[in-house]
């Protein structure tokens, strides 16, 4: 199992790695399989384009590149574009992915999908297109004190 | 990347020593007759062989006669285990094993079970050793065999093997060890661990790849699943693998004789890294037990990490180790043996097997430590889960539990 070039240079100097404070969307999803997460904020404007974005992955090398081509993708688009941005067009950006490891290209496509959810559940609007995400884990909550 | 390398990964493989590299090559070269051969050319290969078998046999206090050269560690348990319960099958069909065996173990037992045979598996506590009290309790009239790893090859725990032996001969139940991680590290006598079975590897102590033994106790009647001519005593057929087989001797030599140094160097350089990590890394863990342990084998979990990244990160540093058996890498399940001594999935992700050979020096751990320092500081940096750790917000888990 070799990862292209690409890959590893996304895996080695990912780009839109952190938070955004009050973002206009947050969305956590994870693969059951493997137990990898990942959570994707948006900035997104009056006008409706994604104006930022971060992610932070916890995750392998494919997930962590995935984030970063992906946000790479979404980052400057109109939120109609950026839904289009599959995991396929991701993996095609990524010059491929080990079979084993398309799974993790999922994974950008879903924590996506799951902040533009957030972002139309918070302005009480509906994105056409958009379906609530199948595999999105609830936001921790705050711990309890006691 | 860097241009200095620190292997930490002995536990996969080692490199093949210059001395073995060297007694191997007349054999391809000059003495290069077939053992089966009648001509001259044909015997002072078989004389080899044989000397070969005797000095293996003698680091191991074992008879010539009962060492069975192999293809490799995977072959001989496979042996063992399968051929000997298939050859027993009318005395009982019960075999015992434990959930932190190597594969070539753990993958033979599930082959029994497809074929008509019954299997135990016993649980290990939580540094991964085995509480021979249930193993006692798991032998059954029908039971046949038991087999149970010696040193465990992901996070070292070594078994109390003879105590182990000892409670399956009560029981009239033979015992397979796979020792491939303890031969050549640590003194293995096959009279006093009183087992009726050992595997071994030769890339596991410095000869080459695709070579290994299983010592068999006389008097058991047990023969390999590759049948065809009289080699290793009308019990392995093919012809046997000359320069590798007096490559494993001499490799096998070297490391008994110097066993005791490397052991000692072992050990200083293994207790050294695990106490800088576990002070210098916050919420990291050892994993396997502290002291019966392998000399080189260090296995530690961060948490709010994961290990194909940490490695990769580690790559790019110079630094080579593993996650896990190497075996499993590629796929998703987090490794069984971790699973086994009760870790959570996440935290079994995010472990790391570094294994120190004779080569490795006190730098080479301190800049794997520094190395694994900034590593880990990245991969948190990144992590949703540290993100909800920091913020005390309740952890979020891709897994149903
Ligand atoms: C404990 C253990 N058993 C068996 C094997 C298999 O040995 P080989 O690689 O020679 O097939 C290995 C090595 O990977 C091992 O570590
Ligand atoms: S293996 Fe799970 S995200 Fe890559």
């Amino acid at each position: 199992m070799a990862y292209s070039e690409k890959v590893m240079e996304h895996f080695s100097n990912p780009r839109n790695m952190g938070e955004i404070e009050d973002a206009s969307g947050v969305g956590t999803v994870g693969n059951a399989q493997c137990g990898d997460i990942m959570r994707v904020y948006l900035d997104i404007d009056e006008d409706g384009i994604v104006r930022d974005v971060k992610f932070k992955t916890f995750g392998c090398a494919a997930a962590v590149a995935t984030s970063s081509m992906a946000t790479e993708l979404v980052k400057g688009k109109s939120i109609n574009d950026a839904l289009k941005v599959t995991n396929k067009a991701v993996c095609e950006a990524l010059d491929g992915l080990p079979p084993v490891k398309v799974h993790c290209s999922l994974l950008a496509e879903e924590a996506i999908h799951a902040a533009l959810w957030d972002y139309a559940e918070k302005n009480g609007i509906a994105i056409e297109g958009l379906e609530k995400p199948k595999s999105d884990i609830h936001e921790g909550e705050e711990e309890e004190d006691y | 990347m860097t241009d200095h390398t620190i292997y930490l990964d002995n536990a996969a493989t080692t490199a093949v020593a210059k001395e073995v590299v060297q007694e191997m090559l007349p054999y391809f070269e000059t003495c290069w007759g077939n053992p089966s051969s009648l001509y001259e050319l044909g015997q002072r290969a078989h004389a080899a062989l044989s000397d070969a078998r005797e000095r293996i046999a003698a680091h191991l206090g074992a008879r010539a006669q009962d060492i069975y050269f192999t293809s490799c560690g995977t072959e001989s348990n496979n042996w063992a285990i399968k051929e000997t319960m298939f050859a027993y099958r009318d005395k009982g069909r019960h075999f015992i094993t434990s959930s932190t065996e190597h594969h070539a173990t753990a993958h033979s037992a599930l082959w029994l079970e497809k074929h008509g045979y019954e299997v135990s598996y016993l649980e290990v506590d939580s540094d991964g050793l085995i509480d021979p009290e249930a193993f006692r309790r798991a032998l059954r009239p029908d039971t046949t065999l038991a087999s149970l790893i010696y040193g465990n090859n992901e996070i070292g725990t070594i078994q109390p093997i003879k105590e182990l032996a000892a409670i399956a001969h009560e029981a009239g139940v033979l015992f397979h060890t796979d020792a491939v991680q303890v031969v050549g590290h640590l003194p293995v006598d096959v009279e006093e661990l009183g087992v009726d079975f050992l595997s071994a590897s030769g890339h596991k102590f410095n000869a080459p790849k695709g070579v290994g033994f299983l010592y068999i106790r006389r008097g058991i009647k047990t023969k390999s699943f590759l049948d065809g001519g009289a080699q290793e005593r009308k019990r392995r057929a093919g012809t046997e693998n000359v320069p590798y087989i007096m490559g494993m001797a001499r490799a096998l030599d070297l490391s008994i004789q110097q066993l005791a140094q490397r052991r000692e160097h072992a050990v200083a350089l293994r207790d050294h890294l695990i106490q800088r990590v576990l002070d210098e890394v916050p919420h990291s863990r050892l994993n396997g037990h502290p002291t019966l342990r392998l000399p080189g084998n260090v296995n530690i979990s961060f948490e709010f990490v994961e290990g194909e990244s940490l490695l990769l990160m580690l790559e790019q540093k110079g630094v080579l180790a593993s996650s896990g058996s190497a075996c499993a890498s590629g796929s998703l399940d987090p490794s069984h043996v971790l699973l086994a001594i009760g870790l959570p999935h996440e935290i079994a992700h995010g472990s790391l097997r570094m294994t120190i050979g004779h080569e490795t020096t006190r730098e080479d751990i301190d800049y794997t430590v520094e190395a694994i320092k900034e590593v880990v500081a990245q991969l948190r940096a990144m992590s949703p889960l540290y993100e909800d750790y920091l913020l005390g917000r309740k952890a979020v888990s891709a897994i149903k539990s």
